[in-house]
């Protein structure tokens, strides 16, 4: 199993994650990807990494540093990002009853493994 | 009792926390048992509260029942959940009408032919609003500008333009109440420099911004560096990008985004659909509590617009 899979797999194993990939977050490509059915993996990677590249510009106008960890709140669920190095964003779709605190703590840890 | 409210709220009673209130709360809308409808959603809302259908629902309610500011207030809920949720556009489209307000109908009905081109009642309406505003000497207006633009208050609508306005195929429009609503005392009333007057000790972390990018308020910015217009700027088509990320994914509709940054917490919503609001905190700010003080910041900043306007 290689590292990005043993990331995916950590990440995916949270109760309430139906999916999770591994995008470059430059033109959000998928690098790697563990993803339920029904769960668009090239849709997620390329508006993350769209998503991540705005908040990234935004934070630098207000002064602060990128952001290590996003959490873009849906209805019915959430998309989770955490960025890693050499431009990897480690993505997460998670339905409303997931472990928030726990999927964050597991992808900060494996977005410092990225690259 | 009928027995289809008597099977639903049986349903409801079985399972307290299924979505059957809303059906519920629509048999009891459409059956004229208003009172008993807005206890029910407002109900599965206490459950639910970040579920656009349930705000819709509310917001058909209270207009039935002739509160026209709490259908208004429901509706604004609805697209702040759903931004692209046309019975909720059409509902705001047609209390804006009604408040002679036609740029911000036409601006409402057009989001509303956008987010479904394929319901042909929405043009009907659109082309209705400016006949009828035409006919009645209301300055209708052909291409919108803007939606940060800055009304005068209201003119009350004509009769006859609200009673042609009331033909409109939308249950939505039915459901409007005839009398044009009179503009609240507080409507009237000067608003605050900022949108966010007495929400916090410091209300610098708090910008509202317009969806082409324009700062309407607040202030954000580090070591006394002012750079809010900028950060604005950065927020433009925040609001569509993320809707478009959380349906595309089937999450529905966007509520928030909450960035983390080694430096600073980040929280963004939208107030109303036309806006996005920043809150910005130190790390030592739980993110749940910068949520709390960004949804106290958008209530503020909703009364704060309806004022402006």
């Amino acid at each position: 199993m290689t590292p990005a899979q043993a990331s995916l797999d950590r990440v995916t194993r949270i109760p309430g994650v139906r999916g999770a990939l591994i995008a470059s977050a430059a033109d959000g490509l998928v690098v790697a990807e563990q993803l339920m059915d029904g769960v668009d993996g090239r849709a997620a990677a390329a508006l993350t990494g769209s998503l991540i590249a705005r908040l990234g510009r935004t934070a630098e106008e207000a002064g602060v540093r990128p952001p290590v960890f996003v959490q873009l709140r849906g209805e019915e669920g959430s998309i989770l990002a955490a960025p890693g190095s050499e431009g990897l964003v480690l993505v997460a779709v998670v339905g409303p009853e997931a472990n928030l605190g726990l999927a964050r703590l597991e992808m900060l840890d494996a977005a410092g493994r990225l690259g | 009792m009928t027995d289809e409210i008597r099977t639903l709220t049986q349903r409801l009673a079985d399972e307290p926390s299924s979505l059957a209130f809303l059906e519920l709360g629509e048999t009891l809308r459409r059956r004229g048992q208003l009172d008993a409808a807005c206890k029910v959603t407002r109900a599965g809302l206490t459950r639910y509260p970040g579920l656009a259908d349930a705000h819709d629902l509310l917001g058909r309610i209270l207009s039935d029942l002739g509160d026209l500011a709490g259908a208004f207030d429901a509706w604004a809920d609805a697209l702040r959940f759903d931004p692209m949720r046309t019975g909720a556009l059409k509902g705001i489209a047609f209390l804006y009408f009604r408040a002679g307000d036609v740029a911000a109908a036409l601006d409402h009905l057009q989001r509303a032919a956008e987010a479904d081109p394929d319901d042909p009642a929405i043009p009907q309406a659109i082309a209705r609003v400016r006949r009828d505003a035409g006919r009645a000497g209301l300055p209708a207006v052909e291409e919108p500008a803007g939606p940060d633009r800055h009304r005068e208050a209201p003119a009350p609508a004509t009769e006859a333009a609200v009673a042609e306005a009331d033909v409109a195929e939308s249950d939505v429009v039915q459901a409007i109440p005839a009398a044009p609503p009179a503009p609240a005392e507080a409507d009237r009333a000067i608003p605050h420099d900022s949108p966010f007057a007495g929400i916090a000790e410091d209300e610098r972390g708090l910008l509202l911004a317009d969806a082409s990018g324009q700062r309407l308020g607040g202030e954000v910015g580090r070591h006394g560096m002012e750079s809010g217009d900028r950060v604005a700027a950065q927020l433009a088509g925040l609001s569509r990008e993320a809707a478009r990320a959380t349906r595309l994914l089937g999450l529905g509709g966007w509520h928030s985004i909450a960035v983390e940054t080694a430096d600073a917490h980040l929280f963004l919503s939208a107030p109303t659909a036309e806006t996005v609001l920043l809150a910005v905190r130190e790390p030592s700010v739980p993110m749940a509590r910068l949520g709390l003080l960004a949804e106290r910041a958008g209530r503020a900043a909703r009364h704060w617009l309806e004022q402006i306007r």
